[in-house]
């Protein structure tokens, strides 16, 4: 009975976060931004519903392929996140308007790639 | 050699667990096909997995590890927050931009959890580093200084002197 | 203008979490799965009307992220064990797909 309260309590902190981050991919000016708020969110996210998942079933195989997928969020999500900052910096996609700095197109010479 | 072989078997047995943990134990056929599949996958890539000779103080670094786990875990929690707050808001306050910090970590490995980290915490996102300055450019939602020593102090410090215990 | 956008969306949220919430008669499990589902909303607005090509690998690397979510919930909701193989696949193919996506957008061939 304390294990399903617990369990559902991680589901429900889940799907909220999703919901904060996915709003943030609406509502933010560019894709820099955009990609901080869902990046954080939707992994916290999926990784709170994997984890109540888990706590809701045990350790049978289907806790623990749901361990597994935590894991592989949190490894690979940060990841894709730099390299698609990395790759639209340097395709020329333009900050936001109210940017204040940008000491990476001040160091690199965006046409050698 | 000694190092290539030691990376292999940690391999193979780490491959050969999961398996066993993903299907249901008790078949066979799953068990000698997972035997088979754990030795092809370290044959194939078993050797980038360990890449350097063992280090002292296991205990110590195995406890700054856990330090380094529950610490990032409360950081996360706190950006996720901080995120919340700036999508409901309606008149959006944020102030991007993105700084360069530097750092003393010389690892790959460590370097790469670093940069990991720095992604999922309040407020910063990697966007590029160059290995030879030891430089990492970060994308702030909200700026508070341009100066490389305060970012360095304000963003990298936060783990830096944890990983370099665990690492190093 | 822009308190106006805000007080409108607030709207169409909130007429979602109420319609969810009385009117829908389900199980609490499909309330979720009903959530779950109202966020690839937003993400297909993103995809299909966002500025530039770098806004959609986002959306589209963001969307992948959020099924894995939803396809956990699917296996809690029918006690199948191998809706999680299939998110874990999905994740891992999903991840892929960023990567070779943004390397195109880089101007990069895909044996670099």
């Amino acid at each position: 009975m304390i294990k399903e309260t617990i369990g559902m309590i991680f589901i429900y902190i889940g799907i909220g976060f999703d919901f904060f981050g996915v709003l943030g991919l609406v509502r933010l000016p560019d894709v820099y931004n955009r990609l901080q708020a869902a990046t954080k969110c939707v992994t916290f996210g999926s990784a709170g519903i994997m984890f109540g998942v888990f706590i809701l079933n045990g350790f049978n195989s289907f806790g623990f392929k749901a361990l597994l997928g935590i894991a592989f969020i949190f490894l690979t999500s940060p990841v894709a996140a730099h390299v698609i900052a990395r790759a639209a910096h340097r395709s020329g996609v333009p900050l936001a308007k109210q940017t204040v700095v940008d000491d990476y197109a001040k160091d690199n010479d965006l046409k050698d790639l | 050699m000694k190092i290539e072989m030691k990376s292999r078997i940690v391999v193979f047995v780490l491959a050969y667990l999961v398996w066993l943990a993903l299907t249901h134990i008790g078949d066979i056929q799953e068990v000698i096909a997972g035997f088979i599949i754990s030795i092809v996958v370290a044959l194939i890539a078993g050797k980038f997995f360990i890449t350097t000779k063992k280090q002292k103080g296991t205990v110590r670094r195995i406890i700054a590890a856990v330090i380094y786990i529950f610490k990032f875990l409360w950081e996360m929690i706190k950006a996720n927050f901080h995120v919340a707050y700036i999508v409901i808001h309606p008149m959006l306050p944020i102030k991007p931009g993105i700084v360069k910090i530097r750092t003393r970590l010389s690892k790959d490995s460590a370097i790469t959890i670093l940069t990991n980290s720095i992604t999922l915490t309040p407020g910063t996102l990697t966007v590029d580093l160059n290995p030879d300055k030891k430089e990492i450019y970060v994308h702030c939602i909200d700026v508070i200084s341009a100066d490389v020593e305060e970012n360095t102090r304000n963003i990298g410090n936060r783990f830096e002197s944890i990983l370099t215990e665990v690492f190093e | 203008m822009k308190l106006l956008k805000w007080f409108l969306g607030f709207i169409f949220i909130a007429a979602f979490i109420y319609y969810n919430f009385f009117i829908y008669d389900g199980k609490l499990l499909f309330r979720l799965i009903n959530i779950s589902l109202f966020c690839s909303l937003f993400v297909l607005f993103r995809v299909i009307f966002g500025p530039t090509a770098a806004d959609r690998i986002v959306a589209v690397d963001i969307l992948g992220i959020l099924i894995v979510g939803l396809l956990a919930l699917l296996g809690l909701y029918y006690k199948q064990g191998f809706f999680m193989d299939v998110a874990l696949i999905w994740a891992l193919l999903s991840f892929v797909a960023s990567l070779a996506f943004s390397k195109i957008l880089e101007g990069r061939q895909l044996d670099d």
